[in-house]
This record gives C-alpha cells, sequence and structure tokens, in this order.
C-alpha cells in the first residue's frame, strides 16, 4: 500500500505542476486587456488607408480598449475601406463627431484605432457611422514626404 | 508486371484495412472509457504517475535548452535589427504555438510511448493479457483504456510545464546573461500573445497526446509476441507517432490559421 | 453446480484449420466430471489451440463444444465471462502479472470479480498461497521468483475463484525433477480434495502416466487413441507406440514436409 500512496502523491504532485503552469501561461503570457463585452453596438468608419490594420484589433480611447475591429473590407462604391467596429455597450455617450484614428502601438507593434472625442450632443449608436477619420501613418509616404520637404527646405 | 500491380493493391489494401482496424480500436477504447474513470480511477491515476510524473525530468531538462537556445537565437538575429526587446515575443510564441507541443510529443513519444507499448507489448508475449481473458477480465478495459487514459491527461500538462521552464531558460539566457530589459522581455511577450496563441497550444497538445497515447496502446497490443516483435513494435510507436505529430502539426496550424 | 451428467465437456465434430492448415478434423473428445484428463500429442499438433478452443479465445469453423450442457459458441460475451470464471488456468509460464507483487496477483481475480473487505480478500490469499506452499513469498515480485514457484503462484491464482474445471497448459516443462514432483502433486491434490475436474495438456508421458486418469492421444487432428495411460502403454497403434516410446521414426515423420529432397537440390523446384 505504501507504493500506492507514494504514486498517488506523484501523481497529485504532477497534475498541481501542471495546472500552475497552464495557469501561468494563461494569465502572465498574454496581455491583460482584452476586449470580452456581451452587449455591443457597431459602428461604421471609412479610411483612405487602413495599413495594416486587422480584424480583432483593439478600439481604444484614452488608452483603454472599449471595443474592436469585427470586419476590414474595400467598399467599392466609395473607393476606400470600410471598417466595421463594435463597441461595449456601457460607453454609450461618445460623441458622434469623434474622430477615428489607425495608430500603431510600438515602433513595430499591432495597429489599432484610437477615438479621439468631439464635442457633439448627440452620441454613436447602433448603426452610425464616424465621418472623420484619420488613415494609417504609411512609413513610405512619411519618408517620401520627408525627404521632398528636405529637398525644398535646403534651398 | 501484373506482379507490380498485385503487389501496389495488396499494399494499399492493407493499409487501409489497417487504418480501418486502428479507428475501431479508438472507438474501442472510447467506450470502455467512462465505466473505467467512473469505477477504477485509481488504474488511471497510476498510469498519469506513469506516463506523466514520470516524464517529468526529461521534458524539464529539454524544455530549459529549447528555450534556452530559443533566447539566444532570438536574440543574436534579433539583435541585427535593433529588436532585442521583441525576444519575450519571439520564444513565447515559439513555444506556446509550436515547439512546445511538437517537441513535448516527440520526447512523450520516445519515453511513455515507448514504455507503454513495449509493457502491453511483453504482458501478450508472456501470456499475461490472455490469463486475464481467461480470469474473465477484459484487457482492452483493464489494461489498455487506463493507459491510453493516463497518457491523454498527462500531455498537455507535459506540455504546460515544458513551455513554462522554456520560457524560464529563455528569461535566463536573454534577460540574465544577455542584458535584455526584463520589463521589455514581459511586455513585448504580453503585448503580443493572445489567449487565443495559449489555446492553440492546448488544442494541439491533447490532440498530440491522443494520438500518440493511442499509437503506443495499438502498437502493444499488435505486436507480434516474441521479443523481437515486441521490440519492433516499440521503434514503430516512436517513428510513426513521430510522423502523424508533425503532420497533424501542420494540418491543426493550417486550419487555426 | 451440481453435476446433472457426468460428462462435463464434450466437443463433437470439431473442425479448425488456420489459413489453409487443417489443425482439427472430426474431433471428439468427452472428459469426465472430477477427473484428471490428459491431452497428449507430439508437439505442433494444437494442443494449446484445443485449449483456446473449449476456453473459446478461438472458434471453430464446424463442430460444437458443450460445457454443462450448453453450446459455448452461443453465448453472449458476458455470459462467456461467467463461464470463465468457472475456469482456473495454468499458462506454460505462469502468466503473472508482472507489475504486481505475487500477494496482489493471486487477489487479482478477487478484486476484479467480488467485493469482498481486503481483511476477506487477505484471508483467501494466504490460505491458497499456503496450499501451494508460497504463503512466505507473498511480498516477492514474480521477477524474483524461479520457473517452479512462479508456476505454483499461477495455480494458486487459478484457484483463488474455487473454479470447476483447472486446466494446465504444459505443467512440467521445463522443470527440474523436485519442482516437477511438487507440480504433480499439486495436480493430484487439487483434484482429489477439491472435487475439481482438471484437464492437463503435456507431452511428458512418464509424468502424465503417474497423475491421470485418463489420456487422450492426438495426432494428425484426430484422437488416435484413448484411454487409461496403461491401456495407452499397451495399445498396439503405430502412432501411440511411436509417441509412448518416443521413437524417432514411425508414422509421424522425422522430415517437416518438404518438397522432393534430389529436385530441390538441383534447383528444379523454381517454376
Amino acid at each position: 500500500m505504501q507504493q500506492t500512496r507514494s504514486v498517488e502523491i506523484g501523481t497529485g504532485l504532477f497534475v498541481l505542476l501542471g495546472m500552475s503552469a497552464l495557469f501561468f501561461l494563461t494569465t502572465q503570457t498574454t496581455g491583460g486587456e482584452k476586449f470580452s463585452a456581451v452587449e455591443t453596438y457597431e459602428v461604421e468608419a471609412h479610411f483612405e488607408n487602413i495599413g495594416s490594420l486587422k480584424s480583432r484589433a483593439p478600439v481604444a480611447m484614452s488608452g483603454i480598449t472599449i471595443g474592436r475591429v469585427t470586419s476590414v473590407s474595400f467598399d467599392p462604391l466609395t473607393l476606400d475601406a470600410k471598417v466595421m467596429l463594435v463597441i461595449d455597450s456601457q460607453y454609450d455617450q461618445i460623441p458622434d463627431d469623434s474622430d477615428a484614428s489607425i495608430l500603431t502601438s510600438g515602433l513595430l507593434g499591432s495597429q489599432y484605432i484610437g477615438l479621439q472625442a468631439g464635442g457633439s450632443e448627440t452620441y454613436l449608436e447602433d448603426g452610425s457611422e464616424i465621418y472623420f477619420t484619420q488613415s494609417a501613418i504609411v512609413l513610405e509616404n512619411l519618408i517620401g514626404k520627408f525627404l521632398v520637404n528636405a529637398g525644398s527646405g535646403g534651398d | 508486371m501484373r506482379a507490380l500491380i498485385r503487389d501496389t493493391y495488396d499494399t494499399v489494401h492493407e493499409f487501409v484495412r489497417t487504418f480501418g482496424a486502428f479507428q475501431l480500436f479508438f472507438l474501442r477504447l472510447l467506450r470502455h472509457s467512462p465505466r473505467i474513470v467512473m469505477r477504477r480511477p485509481g488504474l488511471v491515476v497510476t498510469q498519469i504517475y506513469n506516463s506523466g510524473a514520470l516524464s517529468l525530468v526529461i521534458i524539464m531538462v529539454c524544455g530549459f535548452f529549447v528555450g534556452g537556445v530559443l533566447g539566444l537565437q532570438g536574440y543574436s538575429n534579433l539583435a541585427r535589427f535593433n529588436a532585442e526587446d521583441s525576444v519575450g515575443a519571439v520564444v513565447a510564441l515559439a513555444l506556446l504555438k509550436e515547439l512546445g507541443p511538437v517537441i513535448t510529443a516527440l520526447l512523450f513519444a520516445g519515453r511513455a510511448g515507448t514504455a507503454l507499448s513495449s509493457e502491453i507489448g511483453l504482458m501478450k508475449a508472456t501470456d499475461q493479457l490472455s490469463a486475464m481473458e481467461m480470469m474473465a477480465v477484459n484487457p482492452v478495459r483493464r489494461i489498455l483504456v487506463p493507459r491510453f487514459l493516463g497518457g491523454v491527461v498527462a500531455m498537455p500538462f507535459l506540455v504546460a510545464i515544458f513551455t513554462c521552464i522554456g520560457l524560464f531558460g529563455a528569461h535566463i539566457v536573454s534577460v540574465d546573461l544577455l542584458g535584455v530589459d526584463v520589463g521589455a522581455f514581459w511586455q513585448q511577450m504580453q503585448a503580443s500573445v493572445d489567449i487565443n496563441d495559449v489555446r492553440e497550444g492546448v488544442i494541439k497538445s491533447f490532440v498530440f497526446g491522443v494520438v500518440v497515447s493511442l499509437l503506443a496502446v495499438w502498437e502493444g497490443y499488435n505486436a507480434i509476441p516474441t521479443a523481437e516483435g515486441v521490440g519492433r513494435a516499440t521503434t514503430r510507436t516512436v517513428v510513426i507517432s513521430a510522423i502523424a505529430v508533425l503532420i497533424l502539426d501542420f494540418m491543426i496550424t493550417a486550419v487555426m490559421l | 453446480m451440481d453435476g446433472t451428467s457426468e460428462n462435463l465437456i464434450e466437443i463433437i465434430d470439431l473442425k479448425y484449420s488456420r489459413g489453409s492448415r487443417v489443425i482439427f478434423e472430426d474431433l471428439n473428445l468427452t472428459i469426465k466430471r472430477g477427473e484428471i484428463t490428459a491431452l497428449m500429442g507430439p508437439s505442433g499438433t494444437g494442443k494449446t489451440t484445443l485449449l483456446r478452443l473449449i476456453t473459446r479465445q478461438l472458434v471453430p469453423q464446424q463442430g460444437a463444444i458443450y460445457i454443462n450442457g450448453v453450446d459455448i459458441a452461443t453465448l453472449t460475451q458476458q455470459e462467456l465471462y461467467q463461464l470463465r470464471q468457472q475456469f482456473g488456468m495454468l499458462f506454460q509460464n505462469g502468466a503473472l502479472l508482472t507489475d504486481l507483487n505475487v500477494f496482489e496477483n493471486v487477489a487479482f481475480p478477487l478484486r476484479e470479480h467480488t467485493k469482498l473487505t481486503n481483511r476477506l480478500i487477505r484471508h483467501v490469499v494466504l490460505t491458497k498461497l499456503h496450499a501451494v506452499g508460497l504463503r512466505g513469498a507473498a511480498d516477492m515480485m514474480p521477477a524474483e521468483l524461479s520457473g517452479g514457484m512462479a508456476r505454483r503462484v499461477a495455480l494458486a491464482r487459478a484457484m483463488v475463484m474455487d473454479p470447476e474445471i483447472l486446466i494446465y497448459d504444459e505443467p512440467f516443462v521445463g522443470l527440474d525433477p523436485i519442482s516437477m514432483g511438487v507440480i504433480v502433486r499439486l495436480v493430484r491434490r487439487m483434484n482429489d480434495a477439491l472435487g475439481i475436474t482438471s484437464i492437463v495438456v503435456s507431452h511428458d508421458v512418464a509424468e502424465v502416466s503417474t497423475v491421470a486418469d485418463r489420456s487422450y492421444l492426438i495426432s494428425d487432428g484426430k484422437v488416435a487413441a484413448s484411454g487409461s495411460p496403461d491401456e495407452l502403454k499397451t495399445a498396439n497403434s503405430e502412432v501411440v507406440r511411436q509417441f509412448m516410446h518416443g521413437m524417432a521414426d514411425g508414422p509421424v515423420a522425422f522430415h517437416f514436409e518438404a518438397p522432393n529432397y534430389a529436385e530441390q537440390l538441383l534447383g528444379r523446384d523454381s517454376e
């Protein structure tokens, strides 16, 4: 029976170790703020250029994640990118003249949408559109502009 | 020429037949599983110990060095782009999604899988399975099912432990030895690792656990009951497990992307 | 189980072949309740196969096997397992479970089939081990036992469920004379003291003669002769004489079936 006891203890320790390893991996290696609201409303935004924005990218306001991108597609009528986003219903007082811009977290980080509050008295709701948008900064364009400026300024 | 066609036909026929038998064997194990779990959990616990706890040392040692070399390679290559701060992210993603499940599965096949095959094959060769059959004890239920379940339960835990130790190894190499900032290491990791990456690893480890345990038990049970037959069954367990794990890894990755 | 007839096992017109090789054809034999019946025959006549047929580890192509008047081919898996609980079988090498010690090996059928308390199991197991003289070896592992001891432990295990029928597969092979004597005595004693019916498969003429009540000599897939050991010794069938007296030449050929020797040497056997 002594042998059975040590097998049981060994197994117990092994399973505990495995579970704590799993717990460590799920909590410590992954990013803290993940968007997981149950009730959301959907809004639309058009961008001239979305850079490398992907669906599931976060939507943040003042650095706090309040929603995420659900789909990214090309709109053949307006000839620009149509981005659908869902926002947690608890944030239902975002002015409808707010400004959405595509930003990059860190130098090589992934892109996300940042919202800058406007001053309107009416708020965004399900199906509304964000009209003021700012495209992603594309590195090549930026360098191009910089070179042009430098060229003209150096004269 | 005709002989060649017939040989090919026979080989294909045999392969399909074996594959079918393998599926039925799997179903048979599953059918007996609930009863064993309910009535004889002790048998499964013993096998979790044999397959899991006894594989811990090899898993931990290998995990440490795999993580260490990832840290080293990641650092020296990322440093060319001045991106050595991302080493944490690179190591974590590689370990969680690929190397953790795959290397653990290969080690598991080598350590626990061969032990299962040779144990069951020897029991067959020494009439122990027949003796059980004669004592009105179903050897599939009494011997095979607990071993299969033990492997299935042990594998995800082993993968999690391997991955954690790997991160620890990478941390020691890149942060403590090479001087990557500890904050950057963890912050970059957390920024780029998603809960879905962890989930992908867990799904893989579960699938690999099922496949390797199943193959090990199957090869042992179908071993030719001689010393040579058992040896060959053991070898086949490692070879077939390795192939199956790598093919499945590709397939799962393709589906989950 | 009360004896309704004195024939415990009846085998009628049994035919069994493996691939194209016919192993048994028109085999008929009966095993009487309470006796020790020996099944003898040259190596390779399928004596072990016959045991597997009787215990339905194998199923015959034709013919029937009745145990206690029931055709065993008609049993469901569950009924078969119930039937097997009345059997005890001693395998050639004992077939002890290598990961359990002697005590647990003997206790194995009890733990699987009964809900006896640990104290009761201990009592039963030690009694059986005492009967085979190995009570002192209860804590040893099978790997530490000699061949004769392993077989005695296996005998204790075969008896632990108090079976009606004990089957011995080559119990005398590879034992030194002392161990052999011990096993012979045990076979006799189990049979007489417990009223068990025993089936002994062996090719060891001398040992079987001392222990069996009735012997069947199987050759060429049929029963070549039957009767008490003395009757067999004096029988005038060629096969029986060859086997009982261990002669190299006779109906059982020295050469395994082969193509014509001269032709094979001259390489004419290829197509």
